[in-house]
């Protein structure tokens, strides 16, 4: 193979994967803030609403939630070993990773969808259909409001990053990428591993709140 | 040079799921305010594990942990700064008009 260059800019290919990292990890301070600002509605109403957001979040499907976190965090796993695996070789088990790890994260948009397809058939959906016992509608139509606007959000990164593994699978099945030169996977894998995090915060606020009561 | 994974990332992913089903069982215990609390608790602990092992953070240091840490460092200053405002206020929410 022939022997990897950094682009013009750098010294050394070393300081361009540093410069790459660093520019990911600016990215991911925007998306922090991004999905902060949602958080801190969803945290400032449910203080205000309490009792609703507990009502509301026992309609959301758990079983599902669970199911599509383990399948974020195994498709994470995947990444991971990748990551791993690149900076030595095997090139064709690197992309086969990868592409497992976009095929679980296709599954996990299916599952959303089927939820919303659910949701909509029990009138769960704020400014389509929303209907809800009066007692809790107020808070609960607020809960919903921000669950399809965090969860739509989440999925719209889900879907990027599906195309991001793809084509980096694809170059990687290509021996693109080696011991030298890696920092697309490295920085597509961050990028895969934030959009998992966020999930996991999703996942305790949306699905958890209110199941030991009534 | 072996092609699975390295031991510590296969354990990280064994650990996180470890750590759903027990925040999922734990929600459905009957535990008040703490509910929240641990289910808040668990999933930090499951971010940082994702953040340390899978995202490597753990094999760098100075300037990559700051820039990792920034956003939420903001992010915290935000969640401060807006909960001065709707904690201490004398009627929050506001009565419905109809």
């Amino acid at each position: 193979m022939r022997e990897a260059q950094p682009s013009f800019q750098y010294a050394t290919l070393v300081q361009q994967e540093q410069a790459a990292q660093l520019g990911m990890w600016t990215f991911l301070a925007t998306e922090v803030l991004f999905f902060g600002g949602l958080i801190l509605a969803y945290c400032v109403y449910r203080y205000g609403y309490a009792d609703d957001f507990a009502a509301a979040a026992r309609h959301t499907k758990i079983v599902i939630g669970t199911l599509n976190t383990a399948i974020l965090l195994t498709s994470s796993f995947l990444v991971a070993w990748a990551v791993a695996l690149v900076k030595v070789g095997f090139d064709r088990l690197v992309a086969g990773l990868l592409t497992g790890a976009a095929l679980l994260g296709v599954i996990f948009l299916g599952l959303k969808g089927y939820e919303y397809r659910e949701e909509y058939r029990e009138h769960l959906v704020p400014a389509v259909n929303f209907a809800f016992e009066a007692a809790h509608a107020r808070g609960a139509e607020l809960f919903f409001m921000l669950y399809f606007v965090l969860t739509g959000l989440h999925g719209l990164h889900v879907a990027i990053g599906v195309v991001v593994l793809l084509a980096i699978a694809h170059r990687a099945r290509g021996g693109a990428y080696g011991r030298q030169y890696h920092s697309p996977v490295t920085v597509a894998g961050l990028y895969w591993h934030f959009v998992d995090l966020v999930w996991i915060f999703l996942f305790a606020l949306i699905y958890l709140p209110g199941r030991s009561s009534a | 040079m072996t092609w699975y994974p390295p031991r510590i990332v296969a354990l990280s992913w064994g650990a996180l799921l470890g750590l759903l089903a027990l925040t999922v069982f734990l929600a459905y215990q009957p535990l008040g305010a703490f509910n929240t609390v641990i289910a808040l608790i668990i999933a930090t602990t499951k971010a940082l594990i994702v953040a340390a092992i899978f995202m490597e953070l753990r094999e760098h240091r100075g300037l990559t942990i700051a820039f990792a840490a920034a956003g939420f460092f903001w992010l915290a200053i935000l969640l401060w700064l807006a909960g001065t405002d709707f904690l201490t206020r004398p009627q929050f929410p506001p009565p419905a008009i109809l």
